[in-house]
């Protein structure tokens, strides 16, 4: 039964043929059995998971179902669970149960969902790896010697290998997409503001934005319907009706416009990647698009200024880990000073620290117009670009990653050359953007996900694309064989 | 743009953490090089271009003073390292 999507899944509760107690059951036993060659899981909620199974299969026998009641799902660890341990994949909140429920999960247990347990991630969600991980480095599904992307790697990693139906994520630089890309699954990054943050483990909050990773864009439709909408909780919540993500699914592509920019298929892209795109890009085409070769000549200056604005609002945002409120605390301090600066000298990873310096410097007297001003409006070159793009063609497609799956440990103390892997990926957010990553095919036996960019709100009409083309193709369908049966 | 062992000292004191002093080198490196890769910016004219904060140029919403969350501070507390009669413990301040 894991094998199938979790539309399927809902089907065979909703027919009776399945009850959520036993496919509860099956996915918590399949993280038992498999997931120590992965290490995709921080945590397993097993006693949570078997409660809310139990009530969902009760609310189904009284009549009150909808497409997520009695489906379990795993929730990245940045997520906060009442009760739960939330470690954002840091020693630094290895002692942090959770006092209340963020909004996702909220609106996740309010339509029936079931928590399988929290996923590993990149300390704080900084890194392209899943390397940065106090609790370990999670291992790609496909071969067990390479990364599964980051910073939504477990989440990325479970949902391939068939350990749960579907996940949630974040994406704050390509942190769903190019995960969902290296494992072969589909991953959606909303437009900013249609998932509230509030909960959510804050890293870039000008960035920051939760969104679904699961097998086919359809299941990700159902999971858009139950996680977005206004969250007066979140300032940054935008306070218009969500959509019904599904409404587009069926929808034609004739007369869909596609863009391709050639700034993303130039130096630096795996050939064995381009390969792939392109006959997606064909397959996209045959089904009655038209493509053309478009421009996005800010393409290069995007990871420049994300590594301004991120590490600037990075530093502040995890000002609030100081040994006090929660958290790590270091033995002995013997002042106040020093128990802050070895609270987070010894409770945060290298990464972390890395950028929390990086956003001290930029934001620091002096450097603040040359840095954090410049990349702002650089930014706002980059919006300008999209949203001239825009004018042209309905949605731009191109590599999610400028590579599959490398090996562990090849970029891990390199840190530029791991930030050049969110390449085709960090624009989006600078410009709050929604796009995914959809699986497009193999090379050397590694996955690897087409990219398609929206205009702001247009997730119906990715979802719609991305449908289309599943329904056309099945590298959505492949598993990796260690994990199949 | 090469960060030296005082710098990051300096940075370091700012962001208040503590750095081992064999780690020096390896940050003052490392940040170095995410500085060169930053510095690309710099190529690019930006006169007249108006800083952008949010992607949607969406302004602070305002709600009502008025209360809306209710007292959790024993839940709160609960998680603290260190607490005594409802006050968060830190080593003395004032002598």
């Amino acid at each position: 039964m894991h094998n199938k999507t979790l539309v399927e899944l809902s089907q065979q509760l909703a027919s009776g043929a399945l009850s959520s107690v036993e496919l509860t059951q099956h996915f918590l036993g399949r993280i038992k059995s498999l997931d120590p060659q992965l290490n995709s899981f921080i945590s397993t909620t097993d006693e949570l998971a078997l409660m809310q199974a139990r009530l969902a299969d009760e609310s189904r026998a009284a009549g009150s179902a909808g497409p997520l009641t009695g489906i379990p799902i795993a929730h990245k660890d940045i997520f906060c669970i009442k009760g739960v341990k939330t470690t954002a994949g840091s020693k630094m909140l290895d002692n942090f149960i959770s006092p209340y429920d963020a909004t996702v999960v909220e609106k996740l247990n309010a339509a029936g969902a079931i928590t399988l347990g929290k996923t590993n991630m990149d300390e704080f969600a900084m890194g392209s790896s899943n390397e940065t991980s106090f609790y370990g480095a999670v291992k790609n599904p496909w071969n067990t010697n390479n990364v599964p992307g980051g910073s939504s790697g477990g989440s990325a990693a479970c949902v391939a290998a068939r350990l749960a139906p579907a996940a949630t994520g974040t994406d704050t630089g390509g942190s769903i997409r190019q995960p969902a890309s290296l494992c072969g699954i589909t991953g959606l990054k909303p437009t900013y503001g249609s998932i509230s943050r509030w909960g959510m483990i804050a890293f870039a909050s000008s960035l920051d934005q939760a969104g679904p990773m699961t097998q086919t864009a359809e299941d990700a439709a159902l999971m858009m319907n139950a996680m977005s909408g206004f969250d007066s909780k979140d300032s940054t919540s935008i306070n218009q009706d969500a959509p019904d993500y599904t409404s587009e699914l069926n929808n034609s592509l004739e007369g869909l416009k596609v863009g391709l920019p050639k700034e993303f298929f130039k130096e630096g892209l795996d050939s064995g990647v381009q390969q792939v795109i392109e006959t997606a890009v064909k397959d996209i085409e045959k089904l009655g698009a038209t493509v053309k070769e478009i421009s996005l000549s800010t393409t290069d200056l995007a990871v420049p200024a994300y590594y301004v604005i991120a590490p600037a609002e990075a530093s502040s945002n995890l000002s609030r880990f100081d040994g006090v409120r929660y958290g790590y605390r270091c033995d002995d301090p013997a002042n106040l000073e020093d128990l802050y600066k070895r609270s987070r000298g010894e409770g945060f990873g290298e990464e972390v620290q890395r950028r929390i310096l990086i956003g001290a410097y930029v934001l620091s007297a002096g450097f603040y117009d040359a840095y954090y001003i410049k990349a702002q409006k650089i930014r706002r070159l980059i919006k300008n670009d999209f949203d001239n793009a825009f004018a042209d063609v309905d949605v731009i497609m191109g590599p999610t990653a400028p590579s599959a799956g490398f090996a562990l440990g090849d970029k891990a103390d390199d840190p530029v050359s791991m930030y050049l892997s969110d390449i085709y990926t960090i624009a989006v957010n600078l410009a709050g953007l929604p796009a995914m990553s959809v699986p497009a095919g193999f090379t050397a036996g590694l996955p690897v996900g087409l990219q398609m960019i929206g205009s702001h709100f247009s997730e119906p009409r990715l979802l719609n694309i991305a449908h289309q083309f599943q329904q056309a193709t099945d590298w959505h369908k492949q598993t990796p064989d260690a994990f199949t049966k | 743009m090469a960060l030296d062992k005082s710098e990051v000292e300096k940075i370091a004191h700012l962001a208040r953490i503590a750095i081992n002093e064999d780690k020096i080198p390896e940050y003052a490196s490392s940040l170095s090089s995410i500085l060169d890769l930053v510095e690309q910016m710099q190529s690019t004219n930006t006169d007249d271009i108006e800083p952008m904060a949010h992607p949607l140029d969406a302004t602070q919403r305002l709600r009502e003073d008025a209360v809306t969350e209710s007292n959790q501070r024993d839940v709160y507390q609960k998680i603290a390292p260190a607490t005594e009669d409802g006050l968060y413990l830190v080593p003395k301040v004032i002598d």
